[in-house]
Order: C-alpha cells, then sequence, then structure tokens
C-alpha cells in the first residue's frame, strides 16, 4: 500500500472542506474522508498482518526532500506505527460525529480537525525524523486555533499556554534532532534506519538525549511539565479534547519510544531512572490531584497525566513488555479518553455544567450516555474485559521483570494507583450517574446518532483490545523486541 | 472424552447479560427475567452433569481425583513464559463450586421473578445477575492464576452494579463505592502478590505455579525463597500478599467493613453474592493455593488468626445489631472466618487435610442455609416494608413458609443435628482439637454465640410482640416459595453428603464420622443459646434491653462495629485527602503551574521593558549608532591596546 496515501488524503478533505458550498456539507465530506481514512488504515493493518514476519519497516518510500541537508521524505511503518494510526483514524472519525452540531465557523472547523490528523499519520509513518519534526509541528497548530476560536472558559490563555508549552517541547526535541543529524557518523542523515545503524557517540546521546525525550515528554505530560494539560483540556471544544488527548500525546510518547530511546540507546539506559522516578511521581501525584477535581474535564485531564505515566514508566523500564505495555498503554488510553471526552461533552452540552456537584441522577434521564459513562470509567479503572486492564498489566509485569529494588517500589507505588483511580472514577461517577437526580435536569435528552456512532466507535476499539488482546500485542511485541534486541546491542 | 460442555456453563450467563445489557430496556423487558432463569437453569442442569461425570465416570489415577484443564487459550502474553491463559481447570473445589454457584444462582433468579416485579430497571437487574454468574463461574473454574484475577475484578464489579442497584439512594452508592474501593485495596494485595509469585516460578498456570514451588528442590523454589525483605522470604510475601486480596473479598478482619453496607443492594443479591457465592471466593483462592499455603508456616497462621479473630469479632457484633440484613451479614463473615481458620488447621494431604475438608464442607452446607436465610429475609421485608427488628414480630401467623424455613436456616447455622451446619462445623472443630487448642476453644465460644444471636433475630421476627399487619396478607407466590423451600431442603439434607468421599486436600478419600462424645459439648453449647435466646426474647418483654443497659459504654462500642468505619472515614476523609490529595493539587495549580505562569510573565515583562528600544524612530535609531560607535571606539582605544 503506498503510505503517502494518508496524507493526500486528509489533505485532499482539507481543501474539499474549504471549497464546499454550503455549510453543511463540510461536516459530510470531514465525515466522508476520515471514513475512508479508517478503512484504509484497517486494510493496512490487514496487509502488514499477512506480511511474512520482519523487522524492517514495511511499504518503504523514500525520495529526496532536500539534498543540501540529506534530508529525506521517507515513509515506513511497523507494528508500532499501525496501532497508533489505528487509533488515530478511529478518534478522527469519532471527534468529527461528536462535533457534528458544530454551528460556529463549522467549515474551518472540520478543516483544522482533518489536518490535525493528517500531521498525526505523517508523524507516525516517517522514517526520517526531520520529516517527522515537520509533522509534528502541522499536527500542533491548529490546536491553538481551535481552543482560541471554538473553546470555552479562559480559552485564549489555555490556548497560549498549550501552544507555547508544546512549542517549547518541540524547541527541545529540534536541539535534540540535530544533535542527533551533527554527531551521527559518516555522512550526516536524518533516517531513523541509518541512524539505528550508526552508533551515536556515548557523549553526545548524554547531551542530546535529555533534550529529545524532555520534548517529546512535555507532549505526553511528563511531570513536570504537564500543567498545559488540564487548561488546555478545560478549554477545548469537544472534539479539540478528544484529539489532545487521543492523538497529541501519543506523539510524544511515540517520539519518546521512537527517536529518543531508540536511537541513545546509552543515553536510555543513564537516564531510564529519572525517567521512572518522574513516570511514577505523574502516576500517584497525578491520580491524588484527579482525586480533588471537581470539574469533569479537569478530573480526564488530570487522570489523563497518570495514564500517560504508565506509558513513560513502561518506556523507562526498558524490558521488551514494559515496552510493549507502554505502546498498548497509548491506544487503550487514547481510545478511552477520547471517549471520556466524548460523554463529558455530551454531559456538558445538555446541563451546561462540567461541575460534578451540579449533576446527579443522570441515569435515569439518559441511561445511554451514562453507560458509556460508566463502562468508560470502569475502562480506566482498568476492569477486565476493557483495554485498560490488559494495557496497565502489560506494563506492570513487563516493570517487575527488572528485579533492582529501585525498580521495584516504583512498580509498586504505580500499582498503587489502581486504588485511588477507583476511588476517583467511582466519586464521579457516584455524584453525576447516580444519586438523587437534579430536578432541572429532568427535561434532557439522551444521545443523538451521531453521539452514538461515536461512542459505540471507540467502544468497539476498547472492546476489541480488551476482549481479545492478542492481536494488539501480536502486532507490537515483534517491534518492542527489536528495540530491546537494539538497546542491548 | 468430551467436556466442553463445562465451557457452557459460564456462556450461558454471559449471554444472559449481552441480551438483557443490550435489548433488555428497550424491547425485552420483563422477558429478561425468564431469558435469565432458562440460561441458568441450563448451567446448573449441566453442572450437575459435570459433578456427575467428574466425580463418578472419571478415572481415578491410584485413588485420586485428577485434575483436568479444559481449553488452554492464550489470551495475553507476556513474556515467552508468563502469559495469561483462559481456561478451565476441572478439580474437586472447582466443581463442588460449580455447583454450588449455578444453584444457589438459579435459586435467586427465580426469587427475583417475583420480588423484583414491576422494577424500571428489572432488564437491567437481570443482566447484572449474568455478569456476576458468569464471572464467579470463570472465577471457579481458574486455570491461571490472572484469569482468577480477572474474574475476581469482575466479580467485584458486578458487586457494585448491584449493590447499587437503587441508584437514585446516596446510601447505596456510598455503599456500592465503599465495597468496590476497599475490596481494591485488598487487589492491590493481590496483584502484587501475583507478580512476585509469577516472577520467580516464572509461569502464571496454576497446576506449574503449585508443581514448581511446592518442589523445595526445584530452582524456583530456591530463588523465591532465598534472600528475604523484612526477614520474611518472597514466596512468604507473596503469599501473604495473595491473602490479602482474599480477606478482603472475603471480609475478614480488618477489611470487613463493606460487607455490612453491602446490604443496601436488593436482598436476593445479598443471598447470592454476599452470603453464598463471591464472599467465600477468599477461601476459594486460599484453598486453591493450598498446597503453598500448607508449606508456609507464616502464611498459613496469617490465614487461621485472621479467620479466628473475623469469627469472633463479627459473632460479638451480630448479637447487637437489629437490622436483618446486618444480623446475617455479620454471620456470613463470622462463618466465613470459620472457613479460613480452618483452612490453616490442614496440612496438605492425607488424615491431617482434615481442616481442608471441613472448610469446603462449611462453605458448601453454608451457602444453602445462609442463601435461604436472606432469601427468607426478603419475603420477610416484602412483606414489612422495613429492615429493622423492631418494626417486626408475631410474623409465623402470616409467613408459614417463611417461618419453617428461616427456622432450619437458623438450626443448620447453629449446628444442630441433623442439619447440614451441624456436620461441617463439627469437621472444623475436630480440625481444631487436633491442630490447635486455642482456636479450637475460640471456635467453640464462637458458635455458642452464634446460635445465640440467630435465635435473637428468629424470636425477634416470629414471635416476640404481636404483629399489627394492616391490609394485605399476602405471603409470597411460588416463585418466592419454592427456592426457600428447595433450599430449606438442602439445609437439612447437605449435610448428609459424604463430603470426605469427593472434596479433600490431595483427592483421595478421607472418611469422616460423627464421634457422638465429642459432638456433645458444641451441641450443647448451641442449645445453650438458643436457651437464653428464647429467655430473652420470644415474648415481648425488657430483659434484653435492661441487659444492654447493664453493659452500658461496652455495648455502645459494640453496637457501633468497634468504630471501625468512623476509623476508615478518619484515615481516608482526614489523612488521605487533606494531607495528600488537597496538597497534591495545591501544589500542582500554585507551584508547579505557578513557575510556568512565572516563567511567562517575566518574559513578558522583560520584552515589555525593553521594547521601547523598537520604536521604528529614525532619530533614536541614529542616536543607537552612534552610540554604539563611540562604546566600540572607545573599547578599541583603551581597552584593547
Amino acid at each position: 500500500m503506498n503510505l503517502s496515501l494518508f496524507i493526500i488524503l486528509p489533505i485532499v478533505t482539507c481543501l474539499a472542506i474549504l471549497f464546499a458550498t454550503a455549510k453543511e456539507q463540510g461536516k459530510w465530506i470531514a465525515l466522508f474522508g476520515s471514513s475512508v481514512q479508517l478503512i484504509l488504515t484497517i486494510i493496512l493493518f490487514l496487509q502488514y498482518n499477512s506480511l511474512p514476519a520482519s523487522t524492517a519497516p514495511a511499504f518503504q518510500f523514500d525520495a529526496v526532500w532536500y539534498p543540501a541537508w540529506n534530508i529525506h521524505y521517507h515513509v515506513g511503518v511497523d507494528g508500532i506505527s499501525i496501532a497508533m494510526m489505528l487509533l488515530t483514524a478511529f478518534v478522527v472519525v469519532a471527534g468529527v460525529l461528536v462535533s457534528w452540531s458544530q454551528e460556529t465557523l463549522s467549515k474551518e472547523f472540520f478543516f483544522l480537525l482533518i489536518l490535525l490528523s493528517a500531521g498525526a499519520y505523517g508523524f507516525f509513518i516517517s522514517l526520517d525524523i526531520f520529516t517527522l519534526f515537520f509533522f509534528l509541528e502541522v499536527a500542533v497548530l491548529p490546536k491553538f486555533l481551535l481552543i482560541g476560536i471554538w473553546g470555552s472558559g479562559r480559552k485564549e490563555y489555555s490556548a497560549m499556554k498549550l501552544a507555547l508549552m508544546l512549542m517549547a517541547g518541540s524547541g527541545l526535541v529540534f536541539v535534540g534532532l540535530t544533535g542527533i543529524y551533527f554527531q551521527s557518523s559518516g555522512a550526516h542523515s536524518f533516517d531513523m534506519l541509518v541512524l539505528s545503524q550508526s552508533h551515536l557517540p556515548v557523549k553526545a546521546q548524554m547531551i542530546y538525549f535529555p533534550f529529545a525525550f524532555v520534548g517529546f515528554g512535555i507532549f505526553t505530560a511528563l511531570f513536570p511539565f504537564h500543567t498545559w494539560v488540564p487548561d488546555g483540556h478545560s478549554s477545548a471544544p469537544t472534539a479539540g479534547s478528544m484529539f489532545l488527548a487521543g492523538i497529541s500525546m501519543k506523539l510524544g510518547g511515540y517520539g519518546c519510544l521512537r527517536v529518543a530511546t531508540y536511537l541513545m540507546p546509552e543515553g536510555a539506559h543513564y537516564y531510564a531512572p529519572y525517567i521512572i522516578a518522574l513516570a511514577t511521581i505523574a502516576i500517584i501525584y497525578g491520580a491524588f490531584a484527579t482525586m480533588m477535581q471537581k470539574d469533569l474535564k479537569y478530573i480526564n485531564a488530570y487522570s489523563s497525566v497518570s495514564h500517560c505515566g504508565f506509558v513513560l514508566l513502561g518506556i523507562g523500564m526498558l524490558t521488551k513488555t514494559s515496552i510493549t505495555g507502554a505502546v498498548m498503554q497509548m491506544v487503550s488510553h487514547g481510545l478511552m479518553t477520547a471517549l471520556f471526552f466524548a460523554v463529558i461533552g455530551m454531559v456538558y452540552g445538555r446541563t451546561h455544567t462540567r461541575l460534578v456537584e451540579k449533576m446527579g441522577g443522570l441515569l435515569k434521564v439518559m441511561p445511554f450516555i451514562s453507560t458509556i459513562f460508566v463502562l468508560v470509567g470502569l475502562c480506566s479503572l482498568g476492569l477486565p474485559g476493557l483495554s485498560g486492564f490488559v494495557a496497565e498489566m502489560t506494563v506492570f509485569v513487563g516493570s517487575w521483570q527488572n528485579p533492582d529494588a529501585y525498580y521495584r517500589i516504583a512498580t509498586i507505588l504505580s500499582c498503587a494507583s489502581i486504588v485511588v483511580t477507583a476511588v476517583y472514577i467511582l466519586r464521579a461517577t457516584g455524584r453525576t450517574i447516580m444519586g438523587p437526580i437534579n430536578t432541572e435536569h429532568l427535561i434532557l435528552t439522551d444521545a443523538t446518532w451521531t453521539e452514538k456512532t461515536a461512542s459505540i466507535l471507540l467502544l468497539v476499539g476498547i472492546l476489541a483490545i480488551g476482549t481479545a488482546p492478542f492481536w494488539l500485542t501480536n502486532l507490537i511485541a515483534p517491534v518492542s523486541n527489536d528495540i530491546i534486541q537494539h538497546l542491548a546491542r | 472424552m468430551n467436556e466442553y460442555y463445562v465451557l457452557l456453563i459460564p456462556i450461558l450467563p454471559l449471554a444472559s447479560f449481552v441480551l438483557s445489557g443490550i435489548f433488555g430496556r428497550k424491547y425485552l423487558k420483563e422477558f429478561s427475567g425468564t431469558i435469565g432463569t432458562v440460561a441458568l437453569l441450563a448451567s446448573a442442569i449441566l453442572s450437575l452433569l459435570v459433578a456427575k461425570h467428574y466425580f463418578f465416570d472419571t478415572e481415578k489415577v491410584n485413588g485420586a481425583y485428577q485434575s483436568i484443564v479444559l481449553m488452554n487459550h492464550t489470551w495475553l502474553s507476556f513474556t515467552p513464559n508468563i502469559s495469561i491463559q483462559i481456561g478451565a481447570l476441572l478439580d474437586p473445589i472447582s466443581v463442588m463450586m460449580l455447583v454450588v454457584v449455578t444453584f444457589v444462582s438459579l435459586m435467586v433468579h427465580i426469587f427475583s421473578l417475583e420480588y423484583m416485579k414491576g422494577e424500571e430497571r428489572f432488564a437491567t437487574y437481570y443482566a447484572f445477575l449474568g455478569l456476576f454468574t458468569f464471572s464467579m463461574l470463570g472465577l471457579v473454574l481458574s486455570s491461571n492464576i490472572f484469569q482468577i484475577y480477572m474474574s475476581w475484578e469482575l466479580v467485584g464489579v458486578s458487586s457494585f452494579l448491584l449493590i447499587g442497584y437503587y441508584f437514585e439512594k446516596p446510601s447505596a452508592v456510598a455503599a456500592a463505592k465503599k465495597a468496590f474501593i476497599v475490596t481494591r485495596f485488598a487487589d492491590l494485595g493481590f496483584l502484587i502478590g501475583i507478580l512476585i509469585l509469577s516472577f520467580h516460578a516464572e509461569t502464571l498456570d496454576f497446576k506449574l505455579l503449585i508443581a514448581k514451588l511446592v518442589d523445595t528442590h526445584s530452582p524456583e523454589y530456591l530463588s523465591i525463597t532465598t534472600g528475604s525483605f523484612l526477614g520474611v522470604s518472597a514466596l512468604t510475601w507473596g503469599l501473604c500478599l495473595i491473602f490479602m486480596g482474599g480477606a478482603g473479598k472475603s471480609a475478614m478482619f480488618p477489611l470487613h467493613i463493606w460487607l455490612p453496607d453491602a446490604m443496601e443492594g436488593p436482598t436476593p443479591v445479598s443471598a447470592l453474592i454476599h452470603a453464598a457465592t463471591m464472599v467465600v471466593a477468599g477461601v476459594f483462592l486460599v484453598a486453591r493455593l493450598f498446597p503453598l499455603f500448607s508449606n508456609d508456616e507464616i502464611a498459613l497462621h496469617l490465614v487461621g488468626y485472621v479467620g479466628i479473630i473475623s469469627s469472633m469479632f463479627a459473632a460479638i457484633i451480630a448479637c447487637t445489631q437489629t437490622d436483618i440484613k446486618r444480623v446475617l451479614a455479620f454471620s456470613t463473615m463470622s462463618q466465613i472466618g470459620y472457613m479460613m481458620f480452618s483452612l490453616s488447621m490442614a496440612k496438605y494431604g492425607g488424615e491431617n487435610g482434615l481442616g481442608y475438608l471441613a472448610s469446603m464442607f462449611h462453605l458448601f452446607t453454608h451457602a444453602f442455609f445462609k442463601s435461604l436465610m436472606f432469601l427468607g429475609a426478603g419475603v420477610i421485608i416484602h412483606f414489612v416494608h422495613n429492615n429493622d427488628m423492631s418494626a417486626m414480630g408475631g410474623l409465623r401467623k402470616y409467613l408459614p413458609v417463611t417461618n419453617i424455613t428461616f427456622l432450619i436456616g437458623c438450626l443448620a447455622i447453629s449446628g444442630i443435628p441433623p442439619f447440614a451446619g451441624f456436620f461441617s462445623k463439627e469437621e472444623i472443630l475436630t480440625a481444631c482439637s487436633h491442630e490447635n487448642k486455642t482456636i479450637y476453644w475460640l471456635a467453640l465460644l464462637t458458635s455458642g454465640l452464634t446460635a445465640f444471636y440467630m435465635f435473637r433475630l428468629y424470636f425477634s421476627i416470629f414471635w416476640n410482640k404481636e404483629a399489627h399487619i394492616h391490609g394485605h396478607h399476602y405471603e409470597a407466590g411460588w416463585a418466592m416459595k419454592l427456592p426457600l423451600i428447595l433450599l430449606a431442603i438442602l439445609s437439612i439434607g447437605a449435610g448428609l453428603v459424604p463430603f470426605g468421599q469427593f472434596v479433600t486436600s490431595d483427592g483421595l478419600v478421607l472418611p469422616t464420622h460423627v464421634d457422638l462424645a465429642f459432638s456433645a459439648l458444641p451441641v450443647s453449647l448451641a442449645l445453650i443459646g438458643i436457651a437464653i435466646a428464647w429467655i430473652l426474647y420470644k415474648d415481648e418483654n425488657s430483659k434484653s434491653t435492661s441487659i444492654a443497659t447493664s453493659l452500658g459504654g461496652l455495648y455502645t462500642i459494640i453496637y457501633n462495629k468497634f468504630y471501625f468505619d468512623e476509623l476508615y472515614i478518619f484515615i481516608t476523609k482526614k489523612i488521605i485527602f487533606n494531607l495528600i490529595g488537597q496538597p497534591a493539587a495545591w501544589i500542582d495549580r500554585n507551584i508547579i503551574d505557578g513557575t510556568v505562569n512565572l516563567t511567562a510573565t517575566v518574559t513578558a515583562s522583560i520584552s515589555e521593558s525593553i521594547k521601547g528600544i523598537q520604536s521604528g524612530k529614525l532619530q533614536q535609531y541614529l542616536l543607537y549608532f552612534f552610540g554604539g560607535v563611540a562604546a566600540l571606539a572607545l573599547f578599541f582605544i583603551y581597552l584593547i591596546k
């Protein structure tokens, strides 16, 4: 399959939206484009699965982009990138569907959504780290506008904060990338496959690993650079939050793994204890901070900080299983948190409040939305049968394979978060879905067809991983095995 | 030999859950009850077939029942050796549990057809019952320790959903949350225990795990016992932590606080989950890993002392409670304590395995008489519309069937021959008298207390003051009476099952016998308990209240359950919320985010102060230019010579 399709199609969709004559057409085009993209991604997944096992990226395409600096447009996919693309495809379709009633500047809104997805797809298929960086930026900028124009609350402040912090992250990433570029032996190259063969000097790794890792880490809410998450999410429109948590935060995790860790093995080993410390703090501290939140979006944003900690923990633990778990957690958390933001958006759209104490007994008037709310909450607290459980358990078991006492303590502390998660999820559920109903809410209606379709779509993903995780591990594990072998060299 | 129909046993309730869960609210409605009941009937029949097949038709090896694993499908592979296999393990305890779970669940399904009739969320109720039954059967059949952990979480969540069934009642929501969170905390121990054992044994499979860690010469055993943490080996840590999970689920002291509150759920649910099946999961877990526990002195002692303390503690509290469901809840906790310490009185194999047999036997009989009493309580509550004993009295005239069956249940739990509880309790006491005299005497005392509080309950409900019932005098229909009668028959007859023929620690037959001389003491203690209850509660009088008043503060402490709830509230609200949660949230907003904002503010103010330079005025720029030239000139002239 020609991978460039995954970039071309969203761009064509974007253009089509811009040239649409009627306002109504925009969303239909967006839905059509993103659905085709979803189908394409599934076909890609099936095609990849039928290929003979190989560690080299599949469906490669290489063209020189800027010869003076040896920058290539080099794309290719392996199990991990396909997993991330599947996640993106699901979240984009769901995000378009929940924005169905978007009235203000709706063409521009859908244009930006699809543009953002183009950036994400490009990021996940790039094998050249400069191209990868390019697409990272494409995926960041629309967010500033999405929040600034369609957001709510202190939207200008949040949009600015998010953009600046992510830009700072990008800046650090760029320093890391140029460092890698200039320190690589032989002809300077941005190509991941070339770079992984040429050994970067250990001294250079010690310098550039933190830049690349922290830079990407900011995207995935690395403690203490996570504060854009609560503000950004709380001000973003529903689809914006879904994209932010479901896709953007995953760009960071993917970068930490693919660029920082994979290209700088000694750096990764050296800094692993620090990564683990920060990840553990994020997991526990994020969970406790969530417990105290009163706004549903803040609850989910802080819980994302905690859940993304598992991604970083899995990467920092540097075992095959923990890395598989980290990738599974990215996919699982992406689907789950997108669905959670979607549900919060549905509740907010009806009750016009996100404050937990102003709600109650919603199950009585909106059984569908409430059921989804409970299911996604249960996924978040790691109920078997839903995706959160398999991902977290893989991270835990993988982390435990490190017999060192320091790693063990970090693992136990991270495990302890499952109790705190249960506390905040059940508190939120108990106050909003259960309990006596606010009499003003008795007239509210249940989900519309687009909202139902979006929820079911994401739920299917969650259930597919939760009830039959083997297809996902079979996709990821060979690649993480390869990464670990590469790191051990 | 094709035993794949075993897999149908859990799948049928799952199908009922899926059907009623998706289509119940809109399309199936009342019909969901029928679907669930029929599915469970099929499951129960299949379980009996499996039991017959397993115990009578399968060939034994050297006289012992073998454990059979069906369908070992790799579900999630962590490392080449450690993976979650989904399978069904058939051995004497799992087959016994299959029968118990499906039978009690069937009774509850039938009972609920009438009890829950007219409820708005009738279909949802049956969906949840199906989910619970599926998870519980999955737990029982687990062939892999991670599979049991998964089912463990699923029964936990079904319990949460069912306790919170009356979701508009704040007390039900609070109880559901409490049950889930307390057991989740315990499950944390379980999870870490699994991680410890699986790391050293390099497997999650029960059979392999046990085989590797029982053999004292295997490399796995050496790896897990060399080195220690706080003077205790990794094996002991693993087992104790796993037991923590079991203690949470089985409401053992001090993790018991969720069970009394769980009575907020519909009464048939209490009969199924909080009396007969889920709460004995902890006992089942210890029994499942018994070869490991029996080799580990510390872990086994922990099980024993937690068991006996819970048993006494709950029995004492039960004497003071007035809510009939809470009395039953505490009695459940007390009886599970019996099963726990009975297990600790056993060793693996032969005569020494009596405690194991007795524990499983008591689990078996208890399931019937306790669910009988809960369902009876359901009829009573349905009739009086109140949970409190003080609102009852003299009900024997109105509820004849309930009266007789409830009495049978009380006699059975008190250990009066020839009712079922007598036989199982007898075995427990025999095992204790051989092993540990302290526990034996405490257990005897507890059995006297049991008889007292059960008959206090019985007399207060059915005798005592005259009832003033207005309106309808209708006890219940057949859907509610039939389960009572069937369970009552089993509460009489289950003790006659020659249990030692079927369920023993090593699968070999261990003949059991009743020794009249030995039985005299416990039975007479039980009779004394009943007699005291008769004196105090049979007729309306003030003797009991005057005793309570004379006990003064002690009575208040016991009545308030030794203030354990308050202690937990103090720990969660005051310590965790105020000292950890609030500061974490505050630090995040003010210090960490404050730094971020400060950086932005500082940057902004710096640029604010220097932006004047870029004024756009040509004269100013010219001034800068000449100023610069002058400065450079001075620099070159005086500093660089």
